[in-house]
């Protein structure tokens, strides 16, 4: 399997990863060689398995849908790069 | 006071509620040598003010007869969990200066069973590595060193901050986290024990996520006893997670003593491939004869997809960690990048995310994002998930013949800090003995079973089923009587 630029940069985009053009030549070659060694789990018979999706084999609970600790706006906000007014504040988005 | 650095949790344990000293005094003496001890470059933070509060309310504790299990323990936090107030990096850029305002559960637990926090313990950016060279704030140094061979060496990882701390006596014990051998290859290269518990027994609540079907926490200590004391501690049912098993927690020390007189060993015979390392190979066949003698069974037997098991991670864990990280878009905590004036979000968080994140991270989240796209989510995540099904199966079948699994840790010693160290798929095989167990959710821990040539630590891994820790424990310490590990002493 081998990544060419066009792909790396879909990647990039998707995963909302800035890859100088620089770049994008040495990432596609890692990465290819990382998705051919995965490759080989194609030879392992998967027919009639049942997907294993979590790491428990415990029924996950069911819960309430309740605010458990709400009404704490500064504590919410106190890490963020930029707040103001009880808000998170973005670069515009509306034109 | 140096000797206070020396003892054992257990031991340490006895003699402050013997009141042979106090828990200042303890705290202080660790204070001491990990301020002597600053160019392993264990710690990313030290919370030393904060340390010498809580061991005077230990103190005040053990007046009142009010005790904790771990009451006037220093104890590291590897930095992956939230602690109140104290700043959380993940070993990473993006989370720089990020100070939560809650406590992760585990690390709330050891609070409030006494333990003294003398601060966070450096680590891989976001847990991904085996080695700590991926960290944003420098890697560890481990405290052991190559007889006859200049240079320093890796702790492992990602708890290799972890790892170095305890082997190194800065701590008596440390919360490590371990998603496909994170606990248990560092400790394997330190010469400590380190322990990762069934998926399920620690609430994974306030810990920052990597692979979130995987990352467990759990203790690393310098004997088996003391990560028994410090698990009972750090697991219990969780609300918060909803994958918290709400089973009690047995007394893992009560569990120890009682040897392995008719345990029947697995000996995996695919994990001694062609090539394996004859030191590994020959310290392993060791550990079967310490079993034997001991009065337990080896049985040969098969885990037919062991081959698999890297590959699958490779797909499992990026793709969770793709989802798990694109909390970091500069938006709520951490590095925000800002373009030019009037740039649009899309752009704030691509720079942010390209500024923030180290080499391997944003390889492992490319890697994630390209198995879960449309068009090959069925061929690469679907077929993961399978394969890991079939990984599982292996275990469940294995444990029908036998009680514990005993395997090597880890293909190799500690490597040089400086070796050259740009193939990943190199550096993913260091945890070719360890993945299988992550990926089956059962519990595994390391114990230091002997030195190489060079003098290095090796450890041995021993494997259970599910929620069946205390015959691990059991396993482990009658490898550890039987090994004599020679620990480090504490640093002069």
């Amino acid at each position: 399997m081998s990544l060419d630029n066009a792909t790396i940069r879909r990647i990039a985009t998707l995963a909302r990863i800035e890859v100088p053009a620089a770049e994008l030549e040495a990432a596609a070659a890692k990465l290819s060689g990382i998705l051919s060694w995965i490759e080989q789990l194609r030879e392992v018979n998967t027919d009639n398995v049942t997907p294993m999706s979590g790491g428990t084999d415990l029924k996950l609970p069911w819960r309430a849908d309740i605010v458990t600790e709400g009404g704490q706006p500064d504590q919410v906000l106190a890490n963020a790069p930029e707040a103001h007014g009880g808000f998170f504040v973005v670069p515009k988005v509306v034109e | 006071m140096t000797d206070l650095t020396s003892l054992t949790i257990a031991a340490a344990r006895d003699k402050l509620a013997n009141k042979e000293f106090t828990a200042l005094e303890l705290t202080e003496a660790h204070l001491e040598a990990m301020d002597k001890s600053k160019d392993l470059n264990a710690f990313i933070t030290t919370t030393a003010d904060l340390a010498r509060a809580r061991a005077k309310e230990s103190d005040a504790r053990f007046q009142r007869g009010t005790a904790g299990a771990l009451e006037g323990i220093p104890l590291g936090i590897k930095d992956l969990f939230c602690t109140e107030g104290v700043e959380t990096t993940a070993g990473s850029h993006i989370l720089e200066g990020f100070k939560p305002p809650y406590e992760s559960t585990v690390s709330q637990k050891l609070r409030d069973g006494g333990a003294v926090m003398l601060g966070k313990l450096n680590m891989d950016e976001f847990a991904m590595g085996s080695s700590n060279l991926s960290s944003y704030f420098g890697p560890v140094k481990n405290p052991w060193k190559a007889k006859n061979r200049d240079g320093d060496l890796v702790p492992g990882g990602s708890s290799g901050g972890s790892a170095a701390a305890v082997a190194g006596h800065l701590v008596m014990g440390a919360t490590g986290t371990d998603t496909g051998g994170s606990i248990r290859q560092p400790a394997s290269f330190c010469g400590i024990v380190g322990v990762k518990p069934t998926y399920g027994r620690c609430s994974r609540w306030g810990i920052v996520a990597f692979a979130s079907s995987l990352d467990q926490a759990g203790p690393m200590t310098r004997n088996v006893r003391d990560a028994a004391i410090m698990l009972t501690v750090m697991c219990g049912h969780d609300p918060k997670d909803s994958t918290s098993a709400p089973l009690a927690v047995p007394d893992f020390e009560a569990a120890l003593g009682q040897g392995v007189k008719g345990l029947r060993i697995g000996i995996p015979k695919e994990y001694r491939p062609e090539g394996l390392n004859g030191e590994v190979a020959a310290l392993w066949d060791k550990g079967i004869q310490w079993l034997k003698a001991a009065g337990a069974t080896p049985v040969e037997i098969s885990l037919p997809h062991t081959k698999s098991a890297l590959p699958t991670y490779y797909i499992v864990a990026p793709a969770e960690a793709s989802s798990n990280l694109a909390r970091y878009d500069g938006v709520r905590f951490g590095l925000r990048e800002r373009g030019l004036l009037g740039d649009s979000l899309d752009s704030m968080y691509s720079k942010t995310r390209a500024a923030g994140f180290g080499t391997e991270v944003k390889r492992r989240i490319l890697i994630g994002t390209y198995v879960l796209s449309a068009g090959y989510y069925d061929a690469y995540y679907l077929k993961a998930q399978k394969v890991r099904a079939l990984i599982a199966k292996d275990f469940t079948d294995a444990f029908d013949k036998v009680d514990a699994i005993l395997t090597p840790t880890a293909p190799t010693a500690a490597f040089g800090l400086d070796d050259k160290q740009d193939d990943p798929i190199a550096m993913y095989l260091n945890d070719v003995f360890t993945v299988p167990a992550s990926l089956a959710g059962i519990p595994g821990a390391s114990v230091p079973a002997g030195l190489n040539s060079e003098g290095l630590p090796l450890g041995l891994q021993v494997l259970t089923k599910r929620w069946d820790e205390e015959t691990m424990f059991r396993v482990c310490q009658v490898l550890e009587e039987a090994a004599n590990f020679p620990s480090l002493k504490a640093r002069p």
